[in-house]
C-alpha cells in the first residue's frame, strides 16, 4: 500500500511548528519532518498512534484564601480521557494550604498520571 | 502624605514587571513595585492552562506556575500591593500613589511601565440589539472560571478568535458548558494554530471565519444573537442565522494600556508606548515593557523585555551616561505591528513584528536586504529576530517589509 503524509501543527508549545508526517498504508508511523524538537517528533508519533494532551483545571480548595486551585496532570494523558477525567476531577477537594507541585489525585483512571497543583494556596487568614 | 525615594519603581508586576524587577535587581539598584492586585503575577494567575515558559525556563508550565517559579527568583524588592499611580510629574520624577495605607509621594530615579493591556470590550464593535447580562470578555469569563468558582452561562458562543477566547472555548466546554462556536470576522483566525487545534479541533468546535455578530436579542439575559457573513467588515445581506444562546463571550482584541501616560510620552498608531532598543520611551528616565508596548503571543518574550527595560532603567537611575537613538524604523510593505521604534545601534536587540496579511511564504526584509523566512506567516503569529548593529546598518531611516513569495 503507498505511503501517505499529513501536515499538522505542533502543540507541544507556542511555536507551533508545521509538521508533515508520513505513514505507511496501515497508518503506522514512518517519519516527521518540520520539528525544531525531538519533543516535536515524539508528538507527532503519538499524534497519529494515540494523541495526548496536558489537562489543566481546578480543584476545589476547603480553608484556602482561594476558593479554587490550579492543577494539572503531570504528564499528557490520553485525549479521548479528557471528559471522564473532568469529572474525576471535579469531586476531590483539599485542604489548605496547598503547595505548588503536590501531587492532588494519583494515577489518575489508572493512566499511572498523577494531578498536581499549579501554585500555593495559603490557608485563609481570617480562619 | 508619605514619602518614599527608590532607583527604580516598576508599574504593574505581571510578566513584564517581573521581568523588570529582576533587571533592576541585577544592577543593585533599590526597588519598588506598585501593584494594582494583592500580590504579582497579573494575568498569569488565571491563565491555568499550559504553554508558557518553553524559553525562559526550558519547559512548559501553566501560567501560575511561571508566576511562581520566576517570583522565586526575585530577592530584595519593595512592594506596594493594591495601590494605583494618581499622577507622574516626570520633570521632577515624582509619583504619587494610593493605597489603604495612605498616599505618598515617590521620588524614583527610573520608571518602568509594565502595564500590560485591556481587553477590548464588545461593546467597542457597535452591535446593535440590546444589552442584557450574559456578555463577557474572555478574560472575564476566565477570571469567574479559574479563579472564582463561577460558571458564566449554560450556552455560549465566541466572538472573536483570538487566543484568549480559543483557551475559553475549551475551559467552558470541559467544565460542561456548550460552546456552539467561534466567530470570526476576518477571512482568517485571530490566534496561534496550535490553539485552534488543541482548543477547538479536540472538542469539535467550529470556527467560523468572516461570520460575526449583527445583533444581540434578549431583555434581562442574552437570549440569542443573530449572525451573518462579513465581507471587508460588512454583513452580507441574507446569509443572517439566529443562535439561541445564553453567554457571549467576547475575544475581540487588546488595547495597550497607556491612559496614565499618553500625555508624558510618545504613543504608536496602535496604542503602545514607542521605545528604542533599550526600551526606553520618549522620556529618558521612563522605560516600558510587555504588552503595554506591543501585544505579544508569548510571555516568555514580554519577561526577557521586562529584565533589559529594568536593567537599562538602574542604569540611568545611576547616573550612567546612555547612548542615544540614532536610527528609526518605518513599517514597510506588509508590516502591520512592530515592537521597537527607535535604535542606539549600540547593542543587538530583539524585534518582533507582524504581518498585515496571512501569506504562504514572506521574506522579511530591512531595507534592501532579505532578515528571514517564514512559512505559514500569519498576523496573528509574531515573529521574532535579533537585530545586531555589527550585521546591519542601524543608523537613519530602517524600512522593515514583509515580500509575499510562492514557495
Amino acid at each position: 500500500m503507498s505511503e501517505k503524509t499529513i501536515e499538522m501543527t505542533c502543540v507541544v508549545c507556542p511555536i507551533g511548528c508545521n509538521l508533515k508526517v508520513t505513514m505507511d498504508g496501515n497508518g503506522k508511523f514512518l517519519s516527521v519532518t518540520g520539528n525544531k524538537c525531538l519533543k516535536g517528533a515524539i508528538y507527532a508519533k503519538e499524534e497519529v498512534t494515540e494523541p495526548k494532551r496536558i489537562l489543566p483545571t481546578n480543584i476545589k480548595v476547603v480553608g484556602g484564601e482561594l476558593p479554587l486551585v490550579s492543577v494539572r496532570t503531570e504528564k499528557p494523558i490520553p485525549k479521548k480521557l479528557l471528559f471522564e477525567a473532568m469529572e474525576v476531577i471535579r469531586t476531590f477537594k483539599v485542604k489548605a494550604p496547598v503547595k505548588r507541585g503536590q501531587i492532588l489525585i494519583k494515577n489518575l483512571l489508572g493512566t499511572g498520571v498523577n494531578v498536581i497543583a499549579t501554585r500555593t494556596v495559603k490557608m485563609d487568614k481570617g480562619t | 502624605m508619605k514619602r518614599l525615594e527608590y532607583d527604580v519603581v516598576i508599574l504593574g508586576g505581571g510578566a513584564a514587571g517581573m521581568g523588570a524587577i529582576r533587571g533592576a535587581l541585577s544592577q543593585n539598584a533599590s526597588v519598588l513595585l506598585v501593584e494594582r492586585e494583592a500580590s504579582t503575577g497579573g494575568v498569569l494567575n488565571q491563565c491555568i492552562h499550559n504553554g508558557f515558559g518553553v524559553r525562559v525556563f526550558k519547559k512548559e508550565l501553566t501560567g501560575p506556575e511561571y508566576h511562581e517559579m520566576y517570583l522565586e527568583k526575585l530577592k530584595g524588592f519593595d512592594a506596594m500591593y493594591e495601590a494605583t499611580v494618581l499622577d507622574i510629574d516626570s520633570e521632577s520624577r515624582l509619583l504619587k500613589v494610593i493605597s489603604a495605607s495612605g498616599i505618598y509621594k515617590i521620588r524614583y530615579g527610573a520608571l518602568v511601565l509594565a502595564t500590560g493591556a485591556r481587553e477590548r470590550p464588545f461593546e467597542a464593535l457597535r452591535v446593535p440589539g440590546s444589552r442584557p447580562s450574559g456578555i463577557f470578555t474572555a478574560g472575564l469569563a476566565q477570571h469567574f472560571v479559574n479563579l472564582e468558582n463561577r460558571l458564566p452561562g449554560r450556552k455560549a458562543i465566541v466572538i472573536g478568535s483570538g487566543d484568549i477566547g480559543l483557551i475559553m472555548a475549551r475551559r467552558l466546554t470541559l467544565e460542561g458548558v456548550e460552546v456552539e462556536g467561534v466567530y470570526e470576522i476576518m477571512p482568517y483566525q485571530g490566534g496561534l494554530t496550535r490553539n485552534v487545534v488543541q482548543c477547538l479541533k479536540d472538542f469539535n468546535i467550529p470556527l467560523h471565519l468572516s461570520t460575526s455578530v449583527v445583533k444581540v436579542h434578549g431583555k434581562e439575559r442574552l437570549e440569542g444573537v443573530t449572525v451573518a457573513k462579513f465581507i471587508d467588515g460588512n454583513p452580507v445581506s441574507g446569509t443572517e442565522r439566529f443562535i439561541g444562546c445564553d453567554t457571549l463571550i467576547a475575544s475581540v482584541g487588546l488595547i495597550p494600556e497607556n491612559d496614565l501616560v499618553d500625555k508624558e510620552i510618545e504613543i504608536s498608531s496602535s496604542g503602545g508606548a514607542v521605545v528604542d532598543d533599550l526600551m526606553r520611551t520618549s522620556v529618558d528616565n521612563i522605560f516600558a515593557a510587555g504588552n503595554n508596548v506591543c501585544i505579544h503571543d508569548l510571555v516568555d518574550f514580554v519577561t526577557v523585555e521586562g529584565e533589559g527595560a529594568g536593567q537599562n532603567a538602574a542604569r540611568v537611575a545611576k547616573k550612567e551616561k546612555m547612548p542615544k537613538r540614532v536610527g528609526i524604523f518605518k513599517k514597510g510593505k506588509g508590516i502591520r505591528v512592530i515592537s521597537i521604534h527607535y535604535t542606539t545601534a549600540t547593542i543587538p536587540f530583539k524585534m518582533y513584528v507582524r504581518v498585515d496579511h496571512p501569506m504562504d511564504m514572506a521574506i522579511l526584509r530591512i531595507n534592501d536586504t532579505n532578515l528571514k523566512t517564514v512559512l505559514n506567516a500569519k498576523p496573528s503569529e509574531m515573529i521574532e529576530f535579533t537585530l545586531d548593529p555589527t550585521k546591519y546598518n542601524l543608523k537613519g531611516e530602517i524600512e522593515l517589509s514583509a515580500v509575499e513569495a510562492k514557495r
